[in-house]
């Protein structure tokens, strides 16, 4: 019972760093159609920005308390992630708009690749270790299932972002905007909507929440490296699809399930195959899920429109 | 008739002082001993030590001036950069072999020495891996190929043995990260341990890019083990041993020469106690035999301090010329056997091979988290 419920747990402060990374993918799917391959470097790159942040902070002004360096650390790499997510929009993507389909995801694979290496250039091949600025000390809330500060505040914030921006598309002018361009970005744009601007905005939401993304999954790991966006993102266009490309609740109930299935995969998986598989095979069980309940829903858990956009 | 030799007009030159003692009997020789390694890149600091190692070797060969097939032997070092990188490391050993070397010290690294061992082994010349300590190295079925170091197998037999003798672990779990290394140094582990009457309560697997083992090790908790082994990187083990603090999971941590690093510690951070404990294939140079003399020559001569692997360098170079002196004989063919039944005794300890070419009794260190450093604890044989 202890073990379900720590399992559990494990599995939500996974799923809920997924879901956040997962709400960047399927919100650009949603509006452009594009599986924008890049996302996962954004992690990366809020990661190192705001472990560069912290690092200069903490031995410029030292006796800064963590929870300020960590503030700061979030202060310089959310903008810097913006302005990341709106660059590769403006220039890697919008000419190529009216593409054929191809074109802007080779780009979006390209510009990953350009992101990764560049990392790798300025911060080097090196892992570093990401400080861990709020408390991991576990605490023992109920005998035997343990719960650490850092992952309450993981899955706390991931909620509230959550929250926040499913109010932001629901109840604000830009959301009616965004709802409208993703419905039809041409109609859109002749109902007087800046459907540019729109776009726009879509890539530097999504890019902030990857940055805040890519701050949690260091924090909880206490690690940072330049290729470290390369398995969350691809994890998390898994929990896209897992929860139906294009639907926003469908992101973040899809990032939850896949934290879960994958705690629960490398948990349980050889007991429910009587010992004839074992934990190497937690990824695989991982998308045998995604395979199921795409052979039953293929759009996904909670999407509604398929293939509408030729 | 020999003497005539001496007239040579270059030879005069550098035999001048030995003429003018009129001691010299027997014409020189110059025998070729390749030295291959990294010597750029980023393991360029262990490629230059095991050159250094061998330098030395030689040097000290040379100044006793040895007969060998009644001629007086000198011996002279072609190194080779092999970039740690296979595809390099096979073209140095082509080009070790055109220069006619009559064997071969390296490669250093497990990547380069792999490959390189086949063109050695079909050119018929015997090389001595100071540092390489993959298993398949020596699973090649070469006859051709040597190691002083003792392998990964014999790494996770040994740290078996010491879990459950010298820890008195009974509950152990296993978790490797599925590459050639991790899984081979874990299944030795586990074999070991069972077959020291210890029991393997758990067997987990992630992979070696991974970060989160909250899953796997929230799976070793419920086993209660009061040892968990991880085969792999120290980029793994770093968070791996964060994770389990965090879970509150108090068992001790072994691993094995993939964590035994500086990044291990920088990783790790307060993770560490004084029961993690890692290995090292050798011994800490102050507990080899000839330890304390070789690091004074190996000063003297270079200036600077030993990396890691020269003194096992050194001992590669001395075999392949002890077993030369034995056969009596600097051709491959002819001294070869006399390697393979060699029973020297170099500085870090015996060198004698076994069937496969491995080293008899190849010590393992075992080191624990102490005063921020790895502190060697007790050299297991």
């Amino acid at each position: 019972m202890e073990t379900l419920l720590q399992q559990t747990l494990n599995g939500l402060v996974a799923g809920s760093i997924y879901a956040l990374v997962a709400l960047g993918y399927t919100m650009v799917y949603g509006i452009l159609g594009l599986i924008n391959f890049a996302h996962g470097e954004i992690v990366m790159v809020g990661a190192l920005v705001a472990l560069q942040t912290i690092l200069f902070l903490s031995s410029a002004v030292p006796g800064l308390p963590p929870l300020v360096l960590l503030l700061a650390g979030v202060v310089v790499a959310v903008p810097a992630c913006m302005a990341l997510g709106y660059l590769i929009e403006r220039i890697g993507y919008r000419r190529l708009r009216n593409a054929p389909r191809l074109a802007p995801l080779i780009t979006a694979i390209g510009v990953s690749f350009l992101l990764q290496t560049l990392a790798m250039i300025i911060w080097g091949r090196e892992f570093h270790v990401f400080p861990q600025l709020i408390d991991t000390a576990p605490m023992q809330p109920v005998a035997g299932v343990v719960v650490s500060p850092m992952q309450i505040f993981t899955i706390v914030v991931a909620f509230t972002l959550m929250g926040g921006l499913m109010l932001l598309v629901n109840k604000s002018r830009l959301g009616r905007a965004m709802r409208a361009t993703a419905e039809n970005h041409r109609v859109a744009g002749l109902m007087g909507i800046n459907a540019n601007g729109v776009i726009a905005a879509t890539f530097i939401i999504g890019s902030g929440l990857a940055a805040l993304a890519g701050v949690l999954f260091a924090s909880n790991y206490a690690i940072a490296h330049y290729s470290m966006g390369f398995t969350p993102g691809l994890k998390a266009f898994t929990a896209a699809v897992l929860g139906g490309i294009g639907n926003l609740p469908g992101a973040m109930v899809g990032g939850l399930v896949l934290g879960l299935v994958e705690s629960f995969g490398a948990g349980y998986i050889e007991h429910l195959s009587f010992g004839f598989l074992n934990s190497s095979y937690q990824d695989i069980f991982a998308f045998m899920i995604l395979g199921a309940v795409l052979i039953f829903r293929p759009s996904g858990l909670l999407g509604e429109r398929v293939a509408d956009r030729a | 008739m020999k003497a005539n030799k001496l007239f040579i007009a270059p030879a005069v030159a550098c035999l001048a002082a030995s003429l003018a003692a009129g001691t010299v009997q027997a014409k020189e020789v110059v025998v070729r001993i390749g030295h291959a390694g990294p010597l750029s890149g980023p393991a360029a600091a262990f490629g230059k030590d095991g050159e250094n190692g061998a330098r030395l070797a030689i040097e000290d060969a040379n100044a006793k001036k040895l007969q060998i097939g009644g001629d007086t032997v000198k011996f002279e070092l072609v190194s080779e950069d092999d970039q740690a990188d296979p595809r390099t490391a096979t073209t140095v050993a082509q080009r070790l072999t055109d220069a006619g070397v009559k064997g071969v010290v390296g490669h250093v690294t497990s990547g380069a020495s792999v490959p390189a061992a086949r063109i050695y082994e079909n050119a018929g010349i015997p090389m001595i891996t100071p540092s390489s300590t993959s298993p398949k190295l020596t699973q090649q079925g070469y006859k051709m190929t040597f190691r002083v170091i003792a392998n990964d197998l014999q790494q996770g037999n040994a740290l078996g043995k010491y879990a459950v003798e010298q820890l008195k672990a009974t509950r152990i779990a296993v978790i490797d990260d599925r590459t050639a290394y991790g899984q081979g140094l874990a299944d030795a582990f586990a074999n070991a341990v069972k077959a020291a009457g210890g029991q393997v309560v758990g067997r987990e697997f992630t992979n070696d890019k991974a970060t989160d083992f909250m899953a796997i090790l929230t799976k070793v908790r419920a086993a209660n083990p009061d040892v968990v082994f991880y085969g792999g990187m120290d980029a793994q083990s770093g968070p791996l041993t964060r994770q389990m603090k965090q879970l509150g999971l108090t068992a001790k941590f072994l691993t094995g020469d993939g964590g035994c690093t500086g990044e291990m510690i920088k990783m790790a951070g307060d993770a560490l106690s004084a029961t993690t404990y890692c290995t090292q294939a050798g011994i800490p140079l102050d507990k080899m035999p000839g330890g304390a003399a070789f690091r004074t020559e190996f000063k003297q001569r270079y200036g600077s301090d030993i990396h890691v692997y020269a003194p096992y360098s050194y001992d590669a170079t001395m075999a392949l010329i002890e077993a030369m002196k034995v056969a009596n004989s600097v051709e491959p063919a002819k001294y070869q056997p006399a390697l393979k039944a060699l029973n020297a005794q170099g500085v870090t300890g015996p060198l004698a091979f076994d069937q496969s070419g491995d080293i008899k009794g190849g010590a393992i260190t075992v080191y624990n988290f102490s005063g921020g450093r790895w502190a060697p604890l007790q050299t297991l044989q």
